[in-house]
């Protein structure tokens, strides 16, 4: 089973959080921080397993990762996985992921935090692998697209003009986002630490 | 402020492994357009908290956005689908940075009950994500749940059952348990919800298995092994392992049709499963998971089946070494995947030789492959495969590659895969070999798995020691090398084994001498010279170079620069070499008189200087022979070392761990500690009438006659101590409070303080010494029938000082017997042990639960089985007072109910009790007769045990 799966940049920034464990808040925290440290002080090219102690309480677990330029990919598992089975299956979730954006970067998963949420799901259900075949994943994915824009077609347009000129009146919003294009130019982005 | 900074905009895929591949084509328009209504508030929000300069900035931004949206969600203006959707998404942002959300469940609750698609999508994450075990909220989500699944649009069902899937909690499970396998087997679900059905059962089952009945469909799920939908198939392989491991008579049909379907895809062109195939392996996953759930059985007996596995198998095995079609990983991990599990299945069979070897080779080529990952899990294969008869041998082999990783491996992980393979590949024939190799890497070894080879390197020794010269060699190297790794284990066993074994002894003496030489050695191997030198330093005393004024002045030598335990020791030694070398008697008595010993600040060392003078002044020869008798040998048992690294080395079962606690306790306190055993008179005895018989550790075990001190030459010097007198009805006292003073008497004082919630619990436990003198080896051990989690005391405690001990209590389920507290110390000379009850109980997992009268007589007529109802018609032991009758009831953890039973002058109560498993609901009812001074207490739950535990408890209180 897979306990959690953990992605988080190379300054230990979580950008996305999932455990299928019941844990408290203050302990998930704990185990992202210090799968982070002990991930991090891994070099590239040793091996992408460890054990994480007593991280989850047992023995038993695993840290299984994948290191993307600026992005980890850590899984939990206990020992009814496949070392190397568990690694391609970070492979599939970050292809489809690039399928799905096109050319998937951090800010991605940032900015659409829920659609990457509805991917895994069609992954990594309750801790188990759901699928692994890559188009079939993708075409469940885009079955969701057009089910959101058939809806947002019909009636998400008014409430969405209600809400931008609600807006409006607030004064921090830059005026340069452009929403329509991923490609937010914000001049002032600071590198998020 | 550089937007194209280390953070961000790089492609994910490029990993930092493999050269990073051509640049795509650029960001087309809409890509990450999502739901095409790309949130606004929510970009603006995220790119808010992007801009924040400091945490504190950060922080001051979350709270605005947690205080305005919890204004929107209290204010009377009713917010559309759209803003709660927005909401919501803020919220799970906020949680992903690390900040507990306690709300918004309600609305997600509305979303995911909504019939547009967005808002369920959404309302159905925020629950997976945020669960909360509000029960109420449960219900809603469950009615939710329920609409989804009958709705028969299988976009909502995949919706509702991924939720039951993540969630999983026994509420979901009491109300799905029954439908699911339902929908996992009628004809007409489509293939995605049953993947997702069968997996949703798959968890329900792992968390509450007693809901889910075997029944009808288990036979229709083993036959979805032949779906023509590779997806489903998977699913219900994963589903069938698990069902198959607790009733593997069930579910026995699944080997053949799994043994069928891999052979289809293992004989399969890669080309014939088209999206199942991965970068040119068929379906990887799906043949990891059936071979797995092949190692839920032995061997098939039909041979047609057997024969098609080997096949199978051989065929996995001949692939390896055709040439990859693909030069990526993915390719070679894919295909790796399906050949380890292959290979640990041969394993598991331990049945064919030929396999066994064919598998030990492959592992073989593996140790020197150049991917980490492969020769990571070939050690940790190998691990396994050392241990059938069939391939030890064909292991062994490979023993210079292993030698050779943990030499030149980089990686730590590696290399203790390496260690735990050289240990299983151990044996008669190479156990020199690979004890020499461990010692030379525990020189440089991390030391994080320092100890873990020290036990190894002790276990090796002992069990492959031919010449046992070399065991003590080995022991005292590894003191040397790595003396703060040896744990007490390890030197007490290597004395256990020289006293056991006459023809070491000479050796044994002359190695410590000589190891002591060293103008710095570690304390351990002073313990170990002393002790041994005073049984045996007779030996040697022959050889002018160690005759007996030089082994004493060698070991007084290290005297000052010792801890005190080892200067106790020490002064043991003294006294035997006044037996052993009459000729030094006044020498060692000078040391003894001088006023650092007799004066000592420490009470044993004073103690042990006094009695030790005066043993030696007034003892005739014979006495000191008889009392200071060489050591006689030890029981035989089992190397208390093993039971360490198996402690190390995994949880393993409760029972295990039992075990593994009694072992090492009884080998501190009963034998090896030479302090407790070696030749420390109580104080208690007769100092002056030595004529007695003599006091060896083979003394009878003292008869429980209650009293605190036990002999201290009693093996069973750490058995529990029986319970404290008067310990009952302190503990009776505990029952409806969870403050006070548990146990006391001349010397130590026990205060509790404790709370509950739920089914955890965490007790403080106050040790106070009320004497003016130290309290030694302070150990305080709960025996457990709860899940207890205790945190070590200093095994010190001063004169007037008080320790705390934490206890966090987690009741796993209903149970009866409370945990005993046992205490051992040391005060003065003599060993104190006793034990008390611990008041834990089962009413302190109790929440009070409010109800109306119509709800309790409804909920009590429920109850109305013989056997969830358990009465007691008991005397009244204390005045019957109206008022503190009520506060007991409240104290006992029930919620008092008012105005519920139609006779004001009796009491009813309801609660819950909590377990981790399960949550139990009670009812109680107590009459009071005032005339007859007689009570009338009634328990009705659901469980029978419980509510006769619950009727003992509380009669006692009235």
């Amino acid at each position: 089973m897979i306990n959690a799966i953990l992605v988080f940049n190379n300054h230990g920034k979580p950008r996305l959080v999932r455990f299928y464990q019941h844990l408290a808040e203050e302990v998930q925290q704990q185990i992202i921080r210090e799968t982070f440290h002990l991930v991090l002080k891994r070099d590239d090219h040793i091996c992408n397993f460890l054990e994480c102690g007593s991280l989850f309480g047992g023995s038993d677990y695993k840290l299984i990762y994948r290191h993307y330029a600026t992005l980890y990919f850590v899984f939990c598992v206990d020992s009814s996985e496949s070392e190397l089975g568990i690694l391609d299956l970070i492979q599939v979730f970050v292809e489809t992921l690039d399928k799905c954006f096109e050319n998937v970067c951090e800010l991605d998963l940032i900015f659409h935090m829920d659609k990457v949420h509805h991917i895994l799901q069609e992954v990594v259900i309750g801790g188990m692998v759901l699928e692994t075949n890559m188009n079939e994943i993708v075409a469940q994915v885009e079955a969701q697209s057009k089910l959101e824009k058939a809806e947002g077609g019909l009636s998400a347009a008014p409430s969405r003009a209600v809400s931008a000129v609600k807006n409006i009146n607030l004064p921090e919003i830059p005026r340069n986002i452009n929403i329509g294009d991923i490609n937010i130019k914000v001049p002032n982005l600071s590198q998020f630490m | 402020a550089d937007l194209r900074g280390p953070t961000s905009r790089q492609p994910v895929r490029r990993t930092a492994q493999a050269p990073a591949r051509t640049p795509g084509p650029g960001r087309g328009g809409g890509g990450g357009g999502g739901g095409g209504d790309g949130m606004r508030g929510l970009a603006v929000f995220i790119s808010d908290i992007r801009n924040c300069k400091s945490k504190e900035a950060e922080i001051k931004r979350i709270n605005k956005e947690l205080a305005n949206i919890r204004s929107k969600f209290k204010g009377d203006k009713a917010l559309d689908g759209y803003s709660k959707k927005k909401y919501v998404c803020k919220l799970l942002f906020i949680f992903l940075l690390g900040h507990d959300i306690d709300f918004g469940h309600m609305e997600a609750v509305n979303l995911l009950s909504s019939n547009r698609y967005t808002e369920k999508q959404i309302g159905y994450l925020f629950i997976s994500v945020l669960v909360n075990s509000n029960s109420e909220l449960i219900r809603l989500i469950n009615n939710a749940i329920k609409n989804d699944l009958a709705s028969r649009n299988p976009t909502f069902m995949g919706l509702a059952l991924h939720c039951i899937a993540n969630v999983g909690s026994r509420e979901m499970a009491e109300a799905f348990a029954g439908e699911i396998p339902k929908i996992l087997v009628a004809g007409d679900t489509m293939d995605s919800v049953k993947q997702s059905a069968a997996l949703c059962l798959l968890r329900l089952y792992r968390t509450s298995p007693d809901l889910v009945p075997m029944g009808d469909w288990t036979s229709r799920v083993v036959h979805l092994l032949n779906d023509q939908h590779l997806g489903v198939v998977t699913a219900a392989t994963s589903l069938i392992t698990t069902l198959a491991q607790k009733n593997p008579e069930e579910f026995k049909t699944s080997v053949s049709l799994a043994v069928s379907r891999l052979s289809r895809i293992v004989t399969s062109a890669s080309t014939d499963l088209q999206d199942y195939t991965y970068y040119f392996v068929p379906a990887p996953w799906l043949s990891v998971k059936l071979l797995r759930l092949l190692q839920c059985y032995p061997p098939p007996e039909d041979p047609a089946v057997r024969g098609r596995l080997t096949e199978c198998l051989e065929t996995i095995l001949n692939k390896a070494q055709e040439p990859p079609k693909s030069k990526k990983v993915q390719h070679s991990n894919a295909k790796n995947a399906v050949l380890f599990e292959a290979i640990s299945l041969i394993i598991h069979h331990d049945s064919e030789p030929n396999l066994l070897v064919r598998a030990c080779n492959q592992l073989g080529q593996f140790l020197q492959h150049r991917e980490t990952n492969l020769r990571y899990l070939a050690l940790e294969s190998m691990c396994t495969l050392a241990s059938s008869e069939f391939s030890h041998e064909a292991v062994k082999t490979h023993i210079e590659t292993v030698i050779n990783a943990l030499k030149t491996e980089r990686d730590v992980s590696v290399r203790q895969r390496a260690v735990d393979l050289l240990y299983a590949m151990c044996d008669r024939s190479n156990a020199q070999q690979i004890v020499a190799e461990m010692l030379n890497y525990l020189e440089t070894a991390d030391y994080s798995i320092r100890e873990e080879i020290v036990l190894k390197v002790a276990i090796l020794a002992e069990k492959y020691a031919v010449d046992y010269t070399w065991y003590v060699d080995t022991i005292l190297n590894l003191i040397r090398i790595a003396g703060d790794y040896v744990s007490e284990e390890v030197w007490y066993r290597v004395i256990q084994i020289v006293i056991n074994r006459d023809d070491v002894q000479g050796y044994a003496a002359k190695t410590v001498f000589e190891a002591l030489q060293a103008p710095a050695c570690h304390e351990n191997l002073v313990k170990v010279g002393g002790y041994i030198l005073g049984e045996f330093g007779n030996l040697i005393a022959g050889d002018p170079r160690s005759s007996p004024l030089i082994q004493f002045n060698l070991l007084h030598s290290k005297f000052h620069l010792c801890s005190v335990p080892t200067r106790a020791l020490l002064l043991s030694t003294y006294i035997k070499f006044v037996n052993l070398f009459p000729e030094i008697k006044t020498t060692i008595q000078d040391v003894l008189r001088s006023d650092s010993q007799l004066k000592n600040a420490d009470v044993e060392l004073q103690q042990r200087a006094v009695e030790y003078l005066r043993l030696s002044t007034i003892a005739s020869t014979d006495i000191l022979a008889t009392v200071l008798e060489e050591m006689p040998p030890f029981p035989e048992r089992e190397s208390s070392i093993l039971a360490k690294l198996k402690k190390k080395k995994g949880p393993g079962t409760v029972t295990d761990l039992e075990e593994i606690k009694k072992e090492r306790s009884s080998d501190m306190n009963g034998s090896a500690e030479p302090t407790s055993v070696n030749s420390t008179p109580s104080p208690s005895a007769d100092l002056l009438g030595l004529g007695a018989a003599p006091l060896t550790n083979s003394a009878p075990p003292p008869s429980s006659s209650g009293s605190l001190l036990v002999d201290v030459f009693s093996d069973s010097a750490s058995a529990v101590a029986p319970l404290a007198p008067g310990s009952d009805d302190n503990f009776a006292r505990f029952v409806c409070k969870n403050n006070g003073v548990l146990f006391e008497n001349q010397l130590l004082q026990i205060g509790l303080k404790s709370e509950f919630r739920q089914n955890l619990g965490r007790m403080f436990i106050f040790y106070g010494n009320k004497t003016s003198t130290q309290f030694l080896n302070f150990t305080p051990t709960q025996f457990l029938c709860l899940n207890l989690q205790t945190k070590p005391v200093d095994p010190t405690v001063d004169g007037g000082a008080q320790v705390q001990q934490v206890v966090n209590i987690e009741c796993v389920s209903d149970f009866m017997e409370a945990p005993i507290l046992n205490i051992q110390f040391r005060y003065g000379g003599t060993f104190q042990n006793l034990s008390v009850k611990l008041p834990i109980t089962l009413n302190k997992f109790f929440q009070p639960t409010e109800m109306s009268s119509q709800d309790f007589f409804q909920r009590w007529k429920q109850l109305s089985n013989p056997k969830q109802e358990v009465q007691n018609i008991f005397k009244a032991k204390h005045p019957m007072d109206a008022e503190i009758t009520k506060a007991k009831i409240i104290g006992f953890g029930s919620a008092l109910l008012e105005e519920v039973d139609p006779n004001p002058a009796n009491f009813v109560g309801a609660g819950i009790i909590h377990t981790k498993t399960t949550q139990i609901g009670c009812l109680l009812r107590l009459e009071p007769n005032l005339q007859a001074q007689m009570y009338r207490l009634t328990l009705r739950t659901s469980k029978e045990a419980v509510s006769q535990r619950l009727c003992e408890l509380l009669s006692e209180q009235f």
